[in-house]
């Protein structure tokens, strides 16, 4: 198993009941398969551990995100061109903005690392540039709407299978989208057609949108 | 939801998904995904491939304190924190909330100054690289005809304009590149306003726009 069983006790809360797998999902023997069922173990785990901070203020849940994400947004910035300094202080405020909006995280749209990634740039925006980011419209879950269990795991499932197809394609274009990424290209500067392979996650997140506007009503 | 035909491109989401376009650009993206839930679910795609970025770019040797970051967590969040989400019975208003922030209300708090041929303006304060600005023009008038340099971003708020290829109503964006010269004009029946964005100053053909041209900021 890849990650220890949590001291924290299971919640009843919405997070809570996303299964958290010990058995790998994909009935399949080869290693490739394995490796893609561990890191959707992972990342629903991620998705449970900010459940418990939301819930509980829970500070182990913490230390195990922050083992993990707190480095990858550290040298994620240290890439975009902040000095360690500056780096470490945007990361230890990313991780703080993860812990007080514990509660605005939606897993049915995005893995944890996509919303820590969407902090990080928005840190980076407001520090290294010193320019306000317009953000669309909040949309989140009611208190009385809850997170469906099995399109959290489809979600992060997704993710992972993206990550997959990122490190798959020719290294040219994966050096270019990292480029874009750690902000070394201008808009103008970017493709027109990506050509990244997004229409399955799209789809999802659309569905996942298509719900959540239909539970506002 | 809006019944949106004009989306944003593949090039401006990747942009706004990594952080890296001019505020006044990103005002545009922020009001425009705001009412377009297709372009919503296509930046959180491009976000996703942000965070495929995020989770790949580590080293073993980088370290954060956590001590520290717990005494951050202690004293409390930096701004203010949503709570509830956002009430989203907002029908009755004009502007979408990225857009209210800026403009500090909806469409009745506008300051418009006039641009002449009864066409209004109010710039918004965005950092320097690209501007943002409302327009207001009147029901049936032609924006002054002009050619572009560099990107120009238009989203309608209210009422519809055509120019020589298609017509934009409440929700479409038009994504004017170099070269397009075209003529813009509002539909009959109400006034148009838009929000427009350019990295760019407009260099206008007709010769009032031109005498115009100095009280525009643009
Ligand atoms: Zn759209």
């Amino acid at each position: 198993m890849l990650v220890a069983e949590t001291a924290t006790e299971i919640t009843t809360r919405p997070f809570g009941r996303v299964p958290y797998f010990a058995e790998t999902p994909h009935k399949g023997k080869n290693e490739t398969c394995k490796k893609a069922a561990r890191r959707v173990t992972e990342e629903t785990r991620w998705v449970m551990m900010v459940g418990y901070i939301r819930d509980n203020q829970d500070q182990k849940a913490f230390a195990e995100l922050f083992g993990h994400f707190a480095p990858r947004v550290k040298s994620f910035l240290m890439k975009s061109g902040a000095d360690a300094g500056m780096a470490e202080e945007c990361a230890q405020e990313v991780m703080a903005t993860l812990w007080h909006k514990a509660h605005l995280f939606d897993p049915t749209r995005a893995s944890v690392a996509t919303w820590v990634f969407t902090i990080a740039r928005n840190k980076r925006i407001d520090m290294l540039r010193k320019q306000r980011r317009p953000e669309p419209d909040e949309l989140t879950w009611g208190p009385e709407a809850e997170p469906d269990a099995a399109e959290v795991v489809e979600i992060q499932q997704e993710s992972v299978r993206l990550a997959a197809a990122l490190a798959e394609l020719p290294e040219k274009q994966r050096d270019l989208v990292q480029k874009a990424f750690f902000g070394d290209l201008s808009h103008s500067e970017i493709a027109e057609e990506t050509g990244l392979p997004l229409g399955t996650i799209k789809s999802r997140i659309r569905l996942a949108l298509e719900r959540l506007r239909h539970a506002m009503k | 939801m809006d019944n949106i035909n004009h989306h944003l491109t593949d090039q401006l989401l990747l942009s706004y998904a990594a952080g890296t376009l001019p505020e006044a650009f990103s005002l545009v993206l922020a009001t425009h995904i705001s009412m377009c839930d297709e372009c919503r679910a296509r930046l959180g795609a491009f976000e996703t491939v942000g965070g495929a970025m995020l989770e790949a770019s580590v080293d073993n040797a980088t370290e954060v304190d956590l001590a520290s970051t717990l005494k951050l967590i202690a004293g409390g969040p930096k701004d203010p924190i949503l709570v509830k989400p956002l009430a989203q019975k907002r029908e009755s208003r004009v502007f979408p909330q990225a857009l209210t922030n800026y403009v500090g209300g909806d469409l009745a708090s506008v300051k418009w100054r006039s641009v002449g041929m009864g066409v209004r303006q109010s710039i918004l304060k965005t950092s320097g690289e690209a501007t943002v600005r409302l327009l207001h023009i009147p029901a049936g008038c032609a924006v002054p005809d002009h050619g572009h340099r560099g990107l120009e971003l238009t989203l309608v708020l209210q009422g519809a304009f055509r120019d020589e290829t298609d017509r934009f109503a409440r929700g479409d964006i038009e994504v004017a590149n170099e070269d397009m010269e075209h003529t813009p004009v509002a539909e009959e029946g109400m006034d148009c306003i838009c929000l427009a964005a350019t990295d760019a100053p407009l260099r206008f053909n007709g010769i009032v726009p031109r005498i115009a041209q100095p009280f525009l900021r643009i």
